[in-house]
């Protein structure tokens, strides 16, 4: 059975347009701080691309399978082989903060996965 | 609120329940990139831009893990996808470098299986599989200041090297009609889901390091009523207990949850639909993530990586590598070594089931295998609290040791003496036996030097022993042994000082 991906944004709203509270749990989500004009900008722009995509539904029928890449290809493998690590000095360059040979983060509140 | 028993709860309620068992791979590198998956390594050792996240670097599967993955779908009876996807699972946690895991989704390579599992009194009960699908491990979050939990820490240390490593996660249907069997019948299903994959050889099934995780999922509902189809009745609302870590944990746990639950119940509480974290120091559990944040991962196809298409020749080649079931295993090596019920149990639970069968394919008897490894060797183990695998003695070993008290060299005194020494690093048994000098004198010579020495020291025994009171002679025994440090043969000892009295034994 093909089913789409039903807690994709995109999919979920077919056929709805996004309300603001959705933009705004959106953004929550995503951890992004937003103020209410960018809600309604965003919005805006997120339901244009919900519309373009219902179009895009609206020719697809029942025989068309959904396909997740353009190009028809398959199995592109690895085999198991060891290949050289970062140091741990190169893994961590990057890093804001380190400690410990270790990537620091700040404080989890409330938060596990 | 009062607090119920298990039983109570079983005896007013319906449990239903769900597991989730993750499996740890034991592939040479990690999921999506060549970074060697190995437990232990200095911290971010075993990272590279892949499995860092970093930005354009490309995830490529690895063909062993798919193959693994496979051959744990065909033998948990699942159907293999003909083509299968993976997807992004989005969520903000620092053991995740990406802000998303690679998973599946829609498209899990097996899906639709059943497992036959038998529980201690032979009764097979069968667990639907709802989907087994592959995805990555995250990293190791370490919380610094506070009490070392989450909550009062002052910030959080992360070690991403074991972040990307193969994952399988099983997924069972609900389990349904277990009764107040469920918690014996969730631990017998994990305990197979580890001798499984222990049996493919896919993963080490270490649940105390972490490659075998389950969690939990049961609900309670109202019994139904005479005449009534149980089935009917809807599911209550149910807890998502995370990490049990261990067969005893998961018994202790769905003790706990039915307790709870029906506690809430009974008291007209709600059961709030929540994952909840497993305490093995008190037995209990406590709420995670709370309501308001209820999942929503917003899974999307992963662009970076194609699908995985088996053919349907590998598939069938692969289901002619799997193994025997754990269950079908054991019935037939009961059988084979003629184990009672009991030395059965006792083996599988030590988990001695391979190290028994070495010992017995290296040249010993079942009975003395299990002996050695049941006594002396699971003494030890515990002991030294390790398993028996990690100590410095081989079945190979253990076979040897048996062959040199069979053959009369070494009397079951001294073979202790001589596993003593293969413990502490000396050798072989036979090397231990030479280096130590441990073997039984049957050299006639010198036990009778031994006796007429013995004889000279105490006098009055020889006129005893010659007086007729022929027990005397245990004295001079005793004295023998003592002389020749156990390595003699007392029998043969004995038989010398009767001849030197001049008495018939």
């Amino acid at each position: 059975m093909v089913r789409g991906f039903d807690a994709c944004v995109a999919t979920r709203l077919w056929g709805m347009s996004l309300e603001r509270a959705d933009v705004a749990r959106l953004a929550a989500l995503a951890r992004i701080d937003m103020t209410d004009e960018d809600l309604d900008r965003l919005g805006g722009q997120l339901n244009a691309i919900v519309d373009s995509v219902a179009k895009v539904a609206e020719v697809a029928g029942e025989d068309v399978p959904a396909t997740s890449h353009p190009i028809p290809m398959a199995n592109v493998h690895r085999p198991d082989v060891v290949r050289p690590s970062l140091s741990q000095e190169a893994a961590l360059s990057g890093a804001p903060e380190a400690e410990d040979g270790r990537f620091r983060v700040p404080q989890i509140l409330g938060e596990e996965a | 609120m009062t607090a119920l028993t298990y039983e109570q709860a079983m005896e007013q309620f319906d449990p239903v329940f769900g597991i989730e068992v993750h499996v740890e791979l034991n592939t040479a590198t990690k999921m999506f990139c060549g970074c060697a998956n190995e437990f232990g390594a200095e911290p971010n050792t075993q990272v590279c831009p892949v499995c860092l996240g970093l930005p354009g670097s490309m995830p490529v599967t690895n063909e062993k893990a798919v193959e693994s993955a496979i051959r744990l779908g065909l033998s948990l009876g699942c159907q293999i996808r003909e083509s299968s996807r993976f997807a992004r699972k989005n969520y903000f946690y620092p053991d995740l470098a990406k802000d998303y895991q690679i998973s599946q989704y829609d498209e899990p390579t097996c899906f639709e299986g059943s497992l036959d599992v038998v529980l201690d009194d032979g009764t097979v009960v069968t667990i639907g599989i709802e989907r087994a699908h592959i995805e990555e491990d995250a990293g190791k979050n370490t919380h610094v200041g506070g009490t070392g939990g989450i909550q009062g820490a002052s910030h959080s240390l992360v070690d991403y090297n074991r972040g990307g490593v193969p994952l399988v996660e099983i997924v069972t249907k609900p389990i349904t009609g277990a009764g107040a069997r469920t918690a014996e019948v969730a631990r017998a299903y994990v305990a197979t889901i580890r001798d499984i994959v222990k049996a493919l050889g896919i993963s080490d099934g270490r649940m105390e390091q972490g490659s075998v995780r389950a969690d939990v999922n049961l609900s309670l509902r109202v019994k139904a009523g005479p005449g009534e189809d149980q089935n009917s009745v809807p599911f209550g609302k149910r807890s998502e207990t995370k990490n049990v870590n261990s067969l005893r944990a998961i018994e202790r746990s769905i003790h706990h949850e039915a307790s709870r639950q029906a506690g809430l119940l009974l008291a007209g509480e709600p059961v709030v639909q929540e994952t909840r974290h497993w305490h093995e120091d008190t037995g209990s559990t406590t709420p995670g993530r709370s309501k308001e944040e209820a999942e929503d991962y917003r899974y999307f196809p992963e662009p970076d990586l194609l699908p995985v298409e088996p053919s349907r020749e590998w598939v069938e080649e692969l289901r002619g590598t799997l193994p025997e079931h754990p269950a079908k295993m054991r019935a037939r090596l009961k059988e084979d070594w003629g184990f009672s019920d009991l030395e059965m149990r006792d083996a599988v639970n030590a988990d001695a089931l391979d190290l028994i069968a070495s010992t017995v394919a290296a040249g010993a008897t079942p009975q003395a295998a299990r002996k050695w490894w049941m006594g002396e060797l699971a003494r030890t183990a515990n002991d030294r609290d390790v398993a028996m695998r990690d100590l410095p003695v081989t079945p190979e070993h253990v076979a040897e040791l048996q062959g040199l008290v069979d053959e009369g060299r070494i009397n079951d005194k001294l073979a202790r003496q001589v596993l003593e020494g293969v413990l502490a690093g000396e050798g072989s048994p036979a090397e231990v036996v030479a280096a130590r000098g441990l073997e039984v004198v049957s050299d006639d010579s010198a036990l009778e030097k031994a006796v007429d020495e013995a004889l000279a020291a105490q006098p009055d025994v020889l006129e005893k022993i010659q007086s007729g009171k022929v027990q005397a002679a245990g004295a001079i025994v005793g004295a023998v042994m003592k002389a020749t440090r156990g390595q003699a043969d007392a029998g043969r000892v004995r038989e010398i000082i009767l001849q030197r009295a001049g008495v018939e034994g």
